[in-house]
């Protein structure tokens, strides 16, 4: 920063000093007649400017260094806090919106940083330099020259305040294209399915229309200040002319010092002009920077208290407990649970069990912290997994979710994505467990690279890559959200027999939906309302307990009451 | 900060894992030898040219608008000129005003004139440039969602993202605040170079002595800051497509601790993309100040040989200021304008890339004289079909296969054994390798894809919903359909109850991927859609593996009357959806072993007859 500056400042003081020099030029030699003076002159003019072009190389390449390196950093920085904000932060947030935040916005803060700022310095510097010779060459003038900044100051004020509303406008409306953009990729499969290229090319166009408008309407902005940066300078310059040759005239100045004066402020107009456009760029990254600052803000809500307990493997029994956990999602009043009891003991394996939407996929999230419980808490071996460090925390409790989450990098990476350092064996046991040995038949085994979201690969080789990564990372809590939903019943069976021998020492967690994988459970929660409402074994719960028959038996007894209330009316 | 060393690149692509495709961040048209590069450059020219003529009008007016402010800017020096040389002596000598205030006056006139002109260019300008900008996204987005999926799962989609946001923006930037200036610095060239020799011949030939050098040092910057820009461009897709999958995974990365890893992995590619630009930089840290050299060399001379010429009265002082002056002018905004010439560059090679986007065929291509289908009957019909995801691996040997108007058939098979591959060849995600699919005897690949869409509806295994209301994704199967129609399609199949009970029912927005809905409601939703479109061919790929038990039920019950009129595949795992099937195939790696009605298979000895066993057994 010192040496960009520093070499700013001799830029400008050698740029200032050429008209200086010309001016001696005419005033000295030319006058005098004196040719070795001349090319003693030329010979320092060409010195400055050499000195001046190597001062503008050495600030700009130092700067592109120092700009660059904080753009990194703050992205760096940014893509750090991001992963740490909770799953809340991520539901409400829209991709687009951090993504252009990540990269358009920090981009144009680096813009301004890198040309805009000491554009700003230098420029601001050179005026003041620049006035005060005028003023010292000729004070009535010079004075008019300071005077012209007082409407400059003015207007910019002005164009500042109009121009952060708009840009503010045009980089969230940025945000929601790029969202939407991200959709229509992720989306593009069931766009094909219907067809619906038409419509998805009409709503783009409604949001690119949308930042056209917003675009437009800053250029007009724009459009209307930026000329003014010209005008002002010119003017004064036009004044200069008539009262500093009326000042030659009657003796105040010598032709020279109106020569020099002219060029000098001459060499103010170019200056003043950029100002436009550097107070436009530092508006945009002024509002790049608070849109940054959005997401800084948000302070993590899940983290470590302090004083956290580290969960230590081999002295985890596994006891897990749910004791009047509530819960509700943000901004909703409804909670999802609304007290939930459950006692696991260490190695039990717990079914849970609950119609659509009940909130089970909610209850299992909340055991490795995804989520914070609104009310009540989850303890395992008597610590309140608030208390817990979540690295140890989430260590020790590994999740199969319902939908298979894959990244597209290869299969060992995201085998092991909770276990680094697991071996190959490790992995081929899991694999084993998960019957999931087609991976060794894809192109380069274990090294092949999965398609995005694992679209690479069928529905059910999806589903038992993910069970098998939960099961790699050897937890003492398993927590398993619909793991069979997507297997046809000869690898169900196979699965469920592997599955097992996991389970015979871990304490699970077992979200299910189908009778044939209750099976695997020692015991079956029923959740209802948000509440546990049952929990015993299978088949008493089947016995006794109505609403669990009608949840989870086969049997096709035809309740009026679960008929469809449509039935019989199609769409037709 | 923390920099990865120089073995990072070895482990981003340990990581990664290995591809059939090596270049998959580029498109088809990119290449990197010689031939395509400029192949490509005269694709990125076409495409300029045909964003920007239908506008040519306004932007010849533009250009006569920069023209008229170039020249009421380069009034100013020489009306310092007349000012100084003409102005003074009838001042000195009979105390006459009227020189020297016409000059002034002249002066304010040029000066108003300039302002007026700039005005309306950048007006003009700004539209034009924004205007450009949105057709450029309009296109280059409709043709990523004509592609095929199979480049898509090639391109990925964090690369169309960044296809169109980033490198947007960086053509947004040049529009912003670069064509006027890149303009008038050509305009000042030219006219400087008149202005001077009309001024001062001798002295202007000196002067364009320099002319040579500042175009060696232009070409010299352009080549080697587009192949800089090149790369920025391409780093910059690597930092999107990490950061939109890691975001998008974010509930695994929490629950899996890969944080650290997805920090590592993105600051490589950060600091990829940091050094593309740093080359980048330093190019123009040697151009702009080399520009500045040149100029303040030729400054130097003149003022040198200026003085010499005046000193021997074979040329005015004023007239050697008033060199000077245009000297400066010409050269001070010259090296500012590195900068925006350095925006030009960058957004060039964005250009490139979305030319090489465009210039993508899709595998999957709309016929050229489509054969007509208004109303499909929906007979379905396999010939000797054969495909393979890749060359070596063929998914489907040979299929042969024949689904009659209306009829519905289940398909059964373990994990894997091609059972969404054939219901994506019917919704033609892909062509076969080899033979042909025909819908009322007519080849998919013969019929427009507007009528195929109408005629086949897919319910995918994902259940992909897009944000929005529940009401937008339902009518996603049919745009125009009204309220009721909406209402009507949920309750058909059992979603009603559960949308009547969210905060604003059919207003509720389900958020990214239907975040804010439970697996079986999105589930759900994404049924009511595919009923909502009522095709003549409907395919269900598991439409019911995430819902309970009642539920399915319910959407059993209705599937036999939505069903009973039109050609259904139904691939499932849970046989009870299987039961209300015509006809059951049994599907193993890719062939189909057995075929016949669920009754018949149920008593004969095959596999379906041990499924049904298996299956009846787990219901205990
Ligand atoms: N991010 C969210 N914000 C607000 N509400 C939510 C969110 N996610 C889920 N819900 C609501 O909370 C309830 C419980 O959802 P959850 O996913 O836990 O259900 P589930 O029991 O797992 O259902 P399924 O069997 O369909 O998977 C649902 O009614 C759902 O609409
Ligand atoms: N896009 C793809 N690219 C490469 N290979 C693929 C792709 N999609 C599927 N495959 C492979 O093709 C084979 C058949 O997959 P398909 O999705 O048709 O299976 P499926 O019968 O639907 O299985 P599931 O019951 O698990 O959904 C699998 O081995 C799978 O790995
Ligand atoms: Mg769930
Ligand atoms: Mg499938």
């Amino acid at each position: 920063m010192i040496v960009m500056l520093v070499s700013a400042g001799l830029a400008v003081g050698a740029s200032i000093v050429v008209p200086l020099v010309m001016q001696r030029v005419v005033d000295g030699p030319v006058r005098h007649h004196d040719q070795n003076g001349l090319i003693w002159f030329g010979l320092a003019a060409l010195a400055l400017g050499a000195l001046e072009a190597f001062m503008v190389f050495l600030r700009r390449w130092t700067q592109s260094y120092a700009s660059l390196s904080m753009e990194a950093d703050v992205r760096d920085d940014l893509y750090a806090h991001m992963q740490k904000l909770p799953l809340t932060f991520h539901d409400r947030w829209q991709s687009g919106q951090l993504l252009s935040r990540a990269i358009t916005d920090i981009g144009s803060l680096r813009r301004f940083l890198s040309f805009g700022v000491i554009y700003l310095i230098v420029n601001i510097c050179q005026y003041a330099v620049v006035v005060v010779l005028l003023i010292r060459l000729y004070p009535p003038l010079g004075a008019l020259v300071a005077l012209s900044a007082v409407p400059l100051f003015l207007i910019s004020r002005q164009f500042a305040k109009r121009f952060l509303r708009v840009s503010r406008q045009v980089q969230d409306a940025q945000g929601d294209l790029a969202t939407y953009v991200e959709e229509s990729a992720h989306g593009i499969r069931v766009v094909k399915a219907f067809g619906r290229r038409h419509h998805m090319f009409t709503r783009f166009t409604a949001n690119a229309d949308k930042v056209y408008q917003l675009a437009v309407q800053r250029a007009r902005l724009d459009s209307r200040f930026a000329p003014l940066y010209e005008l002002i300078p010119n003017l004064s310059l036009a004044v200069i002319i008539v009262v500093g040759a009326v000042a030659v005239v009657q003796g105040h100045m010598t032709l020279g010092q109106l020569v020099a004066f002219a060029t000098l402020q001459m060499g103010l107009v170019w200056p003043v002009e950029s100002l436009g456009w550097i107070l436009a760029s530092g508006q945009e990254a002024m509002t790049a920077a608070d849109r940054i600052y959005d997401v800084f803000d948000t302070e993590p809500t899940v983290v470590d208290r302090p004083g956290a307990v580290d969960l230590r493997r081999d002295e985890l029994r596994g006891a897990v407990r749910f004791s009047d956990v509530r819960f509700s999602y943000p901004g909703s009043d409804t909670p999802v649970l609304a007290g939930i009891d459950l006692d696991i003991a260490p190695g039990e394996t717990m079914a849970l069990v609950g119609v659509t939407g009940s909130g089970k996929t909610t209850a299992v999230s909340l055991v490795p912290r995804l989520y914070d419980v609104t009310g009540g808490r989850i303890t395992i071996d008597g610590h309140d997994v608030r208390d817990c460090t979540l690295d140890s925390l989430r260590r020790n409790v590994a999740t199969a979710f319902e939908e298979p989450i894959l990244f597209s990098m290869s299969v060992r990476e995201n085998l092991a994505l909770g276990r680094p350092d697991a071996t190959d064996d490790d992995l081929a046991e899991a694999l084993r467990v998960a019957q999931a040995d087609f991976v060794y038949e894809l192109p380069w085994g274990l090294d092949t690279r999965v398609g995005e979201q694992g679209l690479s690969l069928s529905g059910g080789q999806r589903q038992r890559l993910a069970l098998a990564r939960a099961v790699v990372s050897r937890p003492k809590v398993l927590v398993l959200d619909d793991p069979l939903s997507a297997l046809d019943v000869n690898t169900e069976a196979l699965v469920e027999e592997a599955l097992e021998r996991v389970l015979a020492g871990t304490t699970a967690l077992l979200v299910v939906h189908r009778p044939s994988t209750v099976a695997l459970a020692d015991r079956v929660a029923l959740l209802e309302d948000g509440r546990i409402t049952a929990v015993g074994t299978h088949s008493e719960l089947l016995a006794t307990v109505p609403s669990y028959r009608a949840v989870l038996s086969a049997e096709a007894d035809d309740r009026p009451d679960l008929l469809p209330e449509g039935k019989g009316v199609a769409a037709r | 900060m923390s920099s990865p060393t120089s073995e990072q690149p070895l482990d981003i692509e340990a990581w990664r894992g290995i591809a059939s495709e090596e270049n998959s961040e580029r498109t088809a048209a990119e290449a990197t030898d010689k031939r395509s590069v400029a192949r490509l450059r005269s694709r990125s020219m076409q495409l300029l040219g045909s964003l920007v003529r239908p506008h040519r009008r306004i932007l010849a007016l533009a250009v006569v608008l920069l023209l008229v402010q170039d020249v009421a800017a380069m009034a100013g020096p020489f009306l310092v000129q007349v000012g100084i040389d003409r102005g003074i002596p009838p001042l000195r000598d009979h105390h006459s005003y009227a020189v020297l205030l016409s000059v002034g006056v002249a002066f304010l006139t040029a000066s108003g004139l300039g302002y007026l002109t700039k005005r309306a260019f950048l007006m003009l300008s700004g539209r034009i440039g924004q205007a450009i900008l949105f057709d450029l996204r309009r296109r280059v987005y409709k043709h990523f969602q004509k592609l095929s999926l199979s480049f898509h799962e090639r391109y990925t989609s964090g690369r169309m993202i960044a296809r169109l946001t980033s490198d947007m923006d960086s053509i947004s930037e040049m529009v912003d605040n670069g064509i006027d200036d890149l303009v008038l610095a050509g305009l000042n060239v030219i006219s400087v170079a008149i202005i001077l020799l009309f001024l001062d011949w001798p002295l202007a030939l000196a002067t364009l002595c320099s002319f040579p050098f500042l175009l060696w040092l232009s070409a010299w910057f352009r080549s080697q800051s587009a192949r800089a820009y090149r790369r920025t461009r391409e780093t910059v897709s690597l930092v999107i497509v990490h950061f939109v999958e890691s975001l998008g995974g974010i509930r695994a990365v929490h629950a899996y601790r890969r944080e650290p890893r997805n920090q590592e992995i993105f600051e490589a590619v950060n600091h990829e993309y940091k050094r593309a630009n740093q080359r980048a930089f330093q190019l123009i840290a040697i151009f702009s100040p080399g520009i500045k050299l040149i100029g303040n060399v030729t400054i130097a001379v003149v003022l040198t040989y200026g003085g010499y010429r005046v000193l021997h009265g074979q040329a005015e002082i004023g007239v050697f200021a008033a060199f000077v002056l245009y000297l400066r002018k010409f050269f001070e905004p010259m090296q500012d304008l590195s900068m925006f010439y350095n925006s030009l560059q960058s957004a060039t090679a964005a250009l490139e890339k979305l030319a090489g986007v465009l210039d993508e065929k899709p595998d999957v291509a709309e016929p050229t004289s489509p054969h007509e289908l208004t109303a499909s009957r929906g007979e379905l019909r396999f010939e000797s079909v054969q495909f393979g995801y890749r060359a070596d691996r063929l998914v489907l040997p040979e299929l042969n296969l024949t689904l009659p108007a209306g009829q519905t058939v289940a398909v059964v098979g373990a994990t894997g054994a091609g059972k969404t591959t054939i219901a994506k060849l019917v919704s033609r995600f892909y062509d076969p390798t080899a033979g042909r699919v025909t819908l009322d005897g007519v080849d998919l690949r013969d019929l427009a894809e507007t009528d195929l869409r109408r005629a086949v509806v897919m319910v995918t295994q994902e259940n992909f919903l897009f944000s929005g209301t529940v009401r937008e994704n339902i009518a996603f199967g049919k745009p125009d359909a009204t309220d009721a129609e909406i209402e009507r399609a949920a309750r058909a199949i059992g979603a009603h109850d559960f949308i009547a009970a969210l905060p604003e029912r059919y207003g509720t927005d389900v958020a990214k991927g239907g975040g804010r809905l439970s697996a079986g409601q999105r589930q759900l939703v994404a049924f009511a859609r595919a009923f909502l479109a009522d095709p003549a061919v409907l395919i269900l790929d598991e439409a019911t593996s995430s819902l309970d038990i009642p539920s399915e039920r319910l959407v059993q019950r209705a599937l036999r009357t939505i069903l009973a009129d039109r050609t259904a595949i139904v691939i499932a795992h849970r046989l009870s959806t299987v039961e209300i099937a015509d006809r059951v195939l049994v599907l193993d790696a890719g062939i189909v072993v057995e075929d016949g009605t669920p009754a018949q298979l149920i008593d004969g000895d095959g596999r379906y007859a041990d499924l049904h066993r298996q299956w009846e057994d787990s219901l205990v």
